[in-house]
């Protein structure tokens, strides 16, 4: 009313634009009701979506092999796979078999690759206790050579060139790096010890087995490199390295520290380095392709096999096939677990429609009544129910006792209706019976009883009006129910696992068992994402031919 | 990882220091974790009552988790966070902690009592080392109890294994565990394999077909369990005529239940329970329980044990000391599965073996049970 003229931006009480305060005001209230959903949503990412996340991710997950044994894969990458690999792959094998059984990782690799080929778990076992071994004939007769290869000292100046010399970051940083994909750990600060660059020229691999070394001493043992004495790899890597002619020839003009002795010890004759024997003496299955096969098969950090394992099927070096048929099983499982879990779904649908309409068209007095006896024994404990089944139904039990006592049946031929099928059905329909009845109840609830009259009172039959009225207006609540007890029953694992015996077993009992018992997690996740998957694929499937906003859970 | 390290520095410390471990400063609580029911019950009066006895201020809680301790320790490992101090697990899973790092390797000389003579401790409990991880407390048997009451008239109680697979004598269902262990040495030892050749055999395709051909000839009449408890309710519900389970669980059904159940010790399958600590404690609960552990393994303690439950001490100091029921005053020797007259023919099942063919075999198996 009072100025008119003043075309400025609407101010707020304080001064400030109305719009800017109120995108102020917007935003605290968002803020707000963000915190009220904060809890559930960090509830939701950190208890679901991480987990199944994970779950995927293991599933596919295989970076163990080159982490444990990143030399051998490296050597293995062009292996023909027709006969057993050279040296070269032996000592490779050696030098990373030797620190994995140090850091005590390479009995988790064999139980990894046990999964694919049976017998790996008790090579990599019986190996990494012969692997020290295998090292000390080079370390006493080094040390015969010359009794200063005892001295960790002597042995910490030769590696590192002496004072001032110049050192080579690199190797010791790539042996870090490899210690730290080992152990699945980071590592910094200073060791203590970089080899020096002269001496990791003329003796490659003994510079690599004492950066190695030193670099475990340092970070795992946390102790001084300098006053430790270098495991038996490492003089298996002088050995090997003394082989080389042309170290002999470079180590004559070298004048680091040590170079005396090692100028001895090239003189002297060292007892040949010659891994595959020693290998295959520690245990003869190391000269049987079919373990190099699987160690190069399984080298990549991701694979298929858990996926493939999880369809009876298998990684073979002709490709991929079939399992053999005595190993099929997870096929039969999947099919039966559908199958099932529809035998279920249709079972509570035949039993569950009739209460929800009887329970919908009662008063409510009575309803209510009933209702309390639908929801009893969904308060009670799942174990108890399906331990009653089995006082029920097995063969001395109070179905077969009353058939028994009727004359129906006689003693000798008692009915079998546990640890079967049969026996699966009939527990988890009844447990899963008031996911059924609930929505169909709320949604039976809603449908005017006028509309069945109105029906009739245009001449339709009962039957006629229940068919074309008041069965299409209950349908979204059978939709509902039928996702709900389907989506239940195939996860389902108890009951199954208790009245299924053999033949009435889900797939997620086999889940179970690679968890707890065979502890192979990739193949459980991998089963796991299948299962996922195939829900999927039938709530889209449903989705298309029902319509999902045909669901009612409710009113 | 970064608790395995300092673990591995602390465990070296501990050890070397060996006697004087007891001056440094101890966890006030422990979590034990074991199976529950009647062997737990054993454990608690046996070891841990007097031992909370001696060191008062401490508490001891238990675990019921045994059954999935393997999936469960791992997945503690991984997120780092190790809240148990002492497992008791059985001898191959105890193999598989080891193998997978999860259990702390000990000296057994070093870390636990020696036998009262002196012996040392890793004489005393022999060959039932069997892994580096591993304390063993007891022998238990996997073996057969049949209902008196439901043998046929006019033949004798089964007393053979091969008993079980006889269904003309022994008419009526029985119940197996569900797993290819001992079972399949079973069927081929009753196939004329002997038993020594066993692993031999079973290490072939055919010898696994052959196994499971003999298993096929009593198929349809087996009811498969998967918890120890199953089979002696099996049994007193006259559900199965004879069936497999763990001598104890035969024992309190029979001795403490007056089941008319009867035993049938002929090719019982040998096997160990024991305990481990898991890798990655810190230095006070280490302490604790490494302290404990001397205590609990001591020859004493063992033969106590056994007055609780029928199974026997691992250690062979305390076979002589082993008594009478707790309860029912009843002579505990002749119960035990390593008594001579009940162990005239045993199974000893090959950790080893099995380790390395479970995965294989389990497969087969679970397929041919699922045809």
């Amino acid at each position: 009313m009072s100025d008119t003229s003043d075309t400025g931006p609407v101010l707020a009480a304080d001064g400030t634009p109305l719009k800017r305060s109120l995108r102020r005001a917007l935003r605290a209230q968002k803020m707000r009701a963000l915190a009220l959903i904060a809890p559930l949503l960090i509830f939701v990412l950190v208890a679901f979506i991480a987990p199944i996340a994970d779950m995927l991710f293991r599933s596919v997950e295989n970076q163990i092999v080159g982490n444990t044994l990143p030399m051998t894969v490296e050597e293995l990458r062009d292996w023909d796979g027709e006969e057993l690999p050279e040296e070269t792959t032996f000592r490779a094998l050696y030098f990373d078999l030797f620190l994995a059984s140090e850091a005590k990782e390479h009995t988790k690799l064999g139980s990894r690759l046990n999964y694919e080929e049976s017998g790996v778990s008790s090579l990599f076992r019986t190996t990494g206790r012969d692997v020290d071994d295998m090292g000390e004939v080079f370390q006493d007769a080094l040390e015969e050579i010359s009794p200063e290869f005892e001295e960790a000292q002597v042995w910490y100046d030769m590696m590192s060139g002496g004072e001032g010399a110049d050192s080579n970051e690199r190797l010791l940083s790539n042996q870090i790096g490899r210690l730290e994909q080992l152990e699945s750990d980071i590592y910094s600060g200073d060791v203590g010890f970089v080899p020096g660059a002269a001496i990791s020229d003329i003796l490659p691999n003994t510079a690599r087995a004492y950066s190695a070394f030193a670099a475990f001493v340092h970070f795992i043992d946390e102790d001084v490199v300098a006053e430790e004495d270098p495991w038996e790899a490492v003089y298996a890597a002088l050995a090997l390295d003394l082989e080389d002619p042309g170290t002999v020839t470079a180590l004559a003009t070298y004048d680091g520290p040590g170079a005396d002795i090692l100028r001895q010890a090239a003189a002297a004759e060292l007892p040949p380095v010659d891994m595959q024997t020693a290998f295959i003496e520690s245990n003869e299955d190391w000269s049987r392709v079919e373990y190099w096969e699987v160690i190069q098969t399984y080298s990549p950090p991701y694979t298929t096999g858990y996926f493939l394992n999880a369809v009876d099927m298998e990684k073979t070096t002709e490709g991929i096939a079939l399992r053999d048929e005595d190993e099929r099983i997870y096929g039969i499982l999947f099919k039966r677990t559908m199958f099932m879990s529809m035998m279920i779904t249709f079972s509570c649908i035949a039993l569950g429609y009739p209460i929800a309409w009887i329970l919908a068209n009662l008063p409510a007095r009575t309803a209510n009544l009933l209702m309390i006896l639908v929801l009893l024994p969904f308060w009670t404990s799942l174990l108890v129910r399906t331990s009653a089944w089995k006082v029920m139904l097995q063969q001395q039990g109070v179905i077969n006792d009353v058939l028994v006592w009727l004359g129906l049946v006689a003693d000798e031929s008692r009915l079998v209706m546990i640890n079967n099928q049969f026996g699966t059905i009939v527990a988890m329909t009844h447990i899963l019976l008031p996911f059924m009845i609930l929505p169909m109840y709320s949604v039976m609830q809603t449908i005017p009883p006028s509309y069945l009259r109105a029906a009739k009172s245009l001449g339709a039959t009962p039957f006629t009006a229940f068919r074309r009225v008041y069965f299409p207006q209950s349908v979204p609540g059978i939709g509902a129910g039928s996702i709900l007890v389907f989506i239940l029953a195939i996860g389902y694992y108890i009951t199954p696992e208790i009245v299924g015996g053999t033949t009435g077993t889900f797939i997620s009992n086999r889940i179970a068992y690679h968890i707890s018992t065979s502890l192979n997690w990739g193949l459980a996740a991998a089963l796991g994402s299948i299962l996922l998957a195939v829900v999927l694929i039938l709530y889209w499937a449903y989705d298309k031919i029902v319509g999902i906003d045909n669901v009612k859970l409710g009113g | 990882m970064k608790l395995t390290k300092t673990l591995l520095a602390t465990t070296a410390l501990t050890v070397a220091a060996g006697a004087s471990a007891t001056a440094q400063e101890m966890a006030d609580s422990m979590t034990l974790v074991s199976w529950g029911g009647a062997y737990q019950e054993s454990q608690q009066k046996a070891y841990v009552e007097p031992y909370l006895a001696n060191n008062p201020g401490v508490s001891a809680t238990w675990d019921e988790s045994s059954a999935e301790a393997v999936a469960k320790l791992r997945a503690m490992n991984e997120a780092g966070n190790v809240t148990w101090d002492l497992v008791d697990v059985v001898a191959s899973d105890a193999m598989r902690l080891c193998d997978e790092g999860l259990a702390m390797e000990l000296d057994h000389d070093e870390v636990l009592a020696a036998a009262p003579d002196g012996t040392d401790a890793s004489d005393d409990f022999g060959d039932l080392i069997v892994s580096d991880c591993f304390v063993p407390q007891i022998v238990y048997s996997t073996t057969f109890g049949y209902r008196t009451d439901m043998v046929p008239e006019g033949t004798e109680p089964p007393s053979s294994i091969c008993d079980v697979f006889d269904l003309e004598t022994y008419p009526g269902k029985r119940s197996l565990q569900k797993r290819p262990i001992d079972n399949m040495e079973w069927a081929l030892y009753c196939d004329g394999v002997a038993k020594d050749e066993i692993y031999d055999v079973l290490g072939t395709d055919e010898g696994v077909d052959r196994a499971l051909a003999k298993l096929d000839t009593i198929k349809d009449q087996v009811v498969w369990w998967s918890a120890g408890a199953e089979t002696p309710q099996l049994l007193a519900d006259g559900e199965v005529f004879l069936g497999s389970t763990y001598n104890g669980r035969l024992f309190s059904a029979i001795a403490e239940q007056d089941q008319p159940i009867g035993m049938m010790w002929d090719m019982q399958s040998f096997d160990l329970d024991g305990w481990i600590v898991p890798a990655g404690l810190p230095e006070d609960r280490l302490a604790r329980v490494m302290d404990f552990l001397k205590f609990a393994t001591d020859t004493q303690r063992l033969a106590d044990q056994a007055a609780y439950i029928s199974y026997g001490p691992a250690r062979e100091s305390s076979a002589p000391l082993v008594g009478k029921h707790a309860e029912l005053g009843i002579e505990m020797a002749p119960h035990m599965p390593t008594d001579p007259a009940n162990a005239t023919n045993v199974h000893i099942y090959d950790y080893e073996w099995w380790a390395d063919n479970r995965d294989d075999l389990d497969a087969k198996f679970q397929a041919w049970l699922a045809q």
